[in-house]
């Protein structure tokens, strides 16, 4: 399967030097997006404190190559060793889908992904959907739809929907609520991401 | 959870060598959708985990030939959409589709399906574990223990198959299909090959509840193989839920049959959500076979399927709609004959 306009290679700003940095363990902080200036939040993150592996894989077309706990999932490597937290943890537990996340062009629960399998394959995320200032048109539909309340279902919601049109399953109001049917949104936003996964089938080359 | 060892198998050999090795405290791990959640939980805790999901040839989707046969580590996802399994075998890609969602189906194995474990709630939040309310006695966790399930809130428990120990309910929806299509379970260990009958597989709580799986440890299943029938094109996994979808079965049955214009010729009816174990309904089976297929003779069969039930308190709800699902999946099967 292609994952048309997920893995562009420029969008974060982020640079192979500063993906080493992070490998290093020396900061994350380089790694968040520079528009969202986010970085006094982002947590310098702790030495593991358990037995660890050793991987290297590609995020949303970055190589990054770093020792991680064995019982680390790819959310907490995402959010707490990368700094790239716009992918969400809501439940954990394979539940909400707000942690949703692209291995191989395919969505996967993070928080269910441990992280020593992604050794040698590319997570998309979130912050890889948009080509520099070029929203990605499902992200331009949310926001055309008032798709969204709190938002903090929404980025798990736009992997999804963004799998849900590359995979033809945008066919009609009931095959997009099944195919949906993983992302929970507390808000109840549903009848705003039906009608932006509807627009975006559109606008989407795919 | 406490420190692990994480390794990857290239081969069945290996991975059964790697688990010898490592001495007891090892457990497999393919897609990692239940074992790694049951991790959080405090539920297992491996030492060592072995993961079988790159190993080669495992994966593979075999349609050609008198046999399904699917790889132990082929996808949900892929094995639902397989041309052969979509257009001829809808009870099996009926029941992979029902399940879960469609990020969970492109991480979990038709294998690890098998041998994943209960969602009763006390065992899943008695443990004690950070993440958890609350501990809870649990004869599947902690044998011996007792069942906080007795007595408690057991609207969602076993109606069938169920003991003075355990009442929980199995979850999965493809070993159901499996069961009515009488597959077989190929596992691989240190001694070999041996081929076990899905009959076979699932265990009996009885006052063992916490051995589930008539596999030993260290054997890997390799493959799930279906003997092909022109029953499976009429077939159909029904499946009822709390919410329409994304969400475990309160009664599923899955149904196939082969019809004479409009007697049935032959039935194989299992039900899901009810029971104990992945649960064959003969006595149902023989209601239909060899009289014509009416909306009452359905019926009929689906109550047939509960004459030994034991509900509790919250859940005699299941026998009535078990009866009507196992009713409505008989008239959809039996529509979809060419
Ligand atoms: C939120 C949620 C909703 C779900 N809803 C449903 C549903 O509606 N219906 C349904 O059927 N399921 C449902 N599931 C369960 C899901 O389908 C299973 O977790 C999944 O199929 C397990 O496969 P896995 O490859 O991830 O197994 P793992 O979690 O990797 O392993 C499960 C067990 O099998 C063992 N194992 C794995 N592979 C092998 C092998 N090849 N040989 C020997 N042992 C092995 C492991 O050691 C472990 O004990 C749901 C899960 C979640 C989290
Ligand atoms: S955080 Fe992963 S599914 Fe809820
Ligand atoms: S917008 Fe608040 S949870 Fe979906």
């Amino acid at each position: 399967m292609t994952d048309h306009g997920c893995n562009n290679e420029t969008s974060s700003g982020v640079t192979r030097r500063t993906v080493l940095g992070v490998s290093a363990g020396v900061t994350a902080a380089s790694l968040v997006p520079l528009r969202l200036d986010a970085q006094e939040q982002v947590p310098v993150p702790g030495p593991e404190n358990g037995p660890t592996t050793h991987i290297s894989f590609q995020v949303n077309g970055e190589r990054v190559t770093i020792d991680v706990d064995g019982r680390a999932s790819l959310l907490d490597l995402l959010r707490e060793r990368l700094a790239l937290t716009g992918t969400k943890k809501g439940c954990d537990h394979g539940q909400c889908g707000a942690c949703t996340v692209h291995l191989d062009g395919r969505p996967v629960s993070s928080c269910l992904t441990m992280a020593a399998k992604v050794d040698g394959r590319q997570v998309t995320t979130i912050e890889g959907l948009a080509r520099g200032d070029e929203l990605h048109p499902m992200q331009q539909a949310f926001i055309d739809n008032d798709a969204l309340q709190c938002g903090y279902c929404t980025p798990g919601q736009i992997m999804s929907a963004v799998a849900c049109v590359t995979q033809g399953q945008a066919t009609d109001p009931g095959a997009i609520r099944e195919f949906m049917s993983g992302n929970i949104c507390r808000c109840g936003a549903y009848v705003g991401i039906l009608a932006a996964i509807a627009q975006a089938a559109e606008t989407m080359e795919g | 959870m406490r420190g692990l060892n994480y390794t990857f198998a290239e081969t069945a050999d290996a991975a059964v060598t790697q688990f010898a090795e490592a001495g007891g405290s090892a457990r497999y791990i393919a897609g990692g959708t239940n074992i790694y959640d049951l991790m959080k939980l405090g539920i297992e805790r491996p030492a060592h985990l072995i993961d079988v999901s790159r190993i080669e040839g495992l994966d593979a989707i075999e349609t050609d030939g008198d046999v399904l046969r699917f790889g132990g580590r082929a996808l949900m996802a892929d094995v639902a959409r397989a041309p052969v399994v979509r257009d001829e075998y809808p009870v099996l890609a009926e029941s992979l589709l029902k399940a879960a969602s469609q990020q969970l189906r492109n991480m979990a194995t038709v294998g690890g399906n098998l041998l994943q474990r209960t969602r009763c709630m006390y065992f899943r939040n008695g443990a004690g574990s950070s993440t958890t309310v609350g501990v809870y006695l649990c004869n599947k966790r902690e044998p011996g223990s007792g069942c906080a399930a007795l007595g408690g809130l057991d609207r969602t428990q076993a109606v069938l198959g169920t003991s003075e120990a355990c009442t929980a309910v199995a979850p999965g929806d493809w070993p159901v299909a499996l069961a009515a299509m009488d597959a077989t379970i190929e596992v691989f260990g240190p001694e070999g090959t041996r081929n076990i009958p899905i009959a076979d597989f699932y265990l009996l709580p009885g006052d063992t509840p916490h051995r589930e799986f008539n596999i030993n440890p260290g054997e890997l299943v390799t493959a799930i193989t279906v003997r092909k029938t022109p029953a499976g094109r009429t077939s159909t996994y029904h499946k009822i839920r709390d919410r329409e979808s994304y969400a475990f079965a309160l009664a599923s049955a899955a149904v196939a049959v082969e019809m004479d214009g409009d007697a049935v010729r032959t039935a194989r009816i299992a039900l899901g959500g009810v029971a104990t174990t992945p649960w064959r309904a003969s006595a149902a089976e023989r209601v239909v076979v060899g009289s014509s297929l009416t909306p009452e003779l359905a019926l009929e069969a689906g109550h047939a399927a509960f004459t030994e039930a034991r509900p509790g308190q919250h859940n005699a709800f299941k026998v009535e709609l078990g009866a009507r699902v196992i009713a409505d999946a008989l008239i959809i099967a039996a529509q979809r004959r060419v």
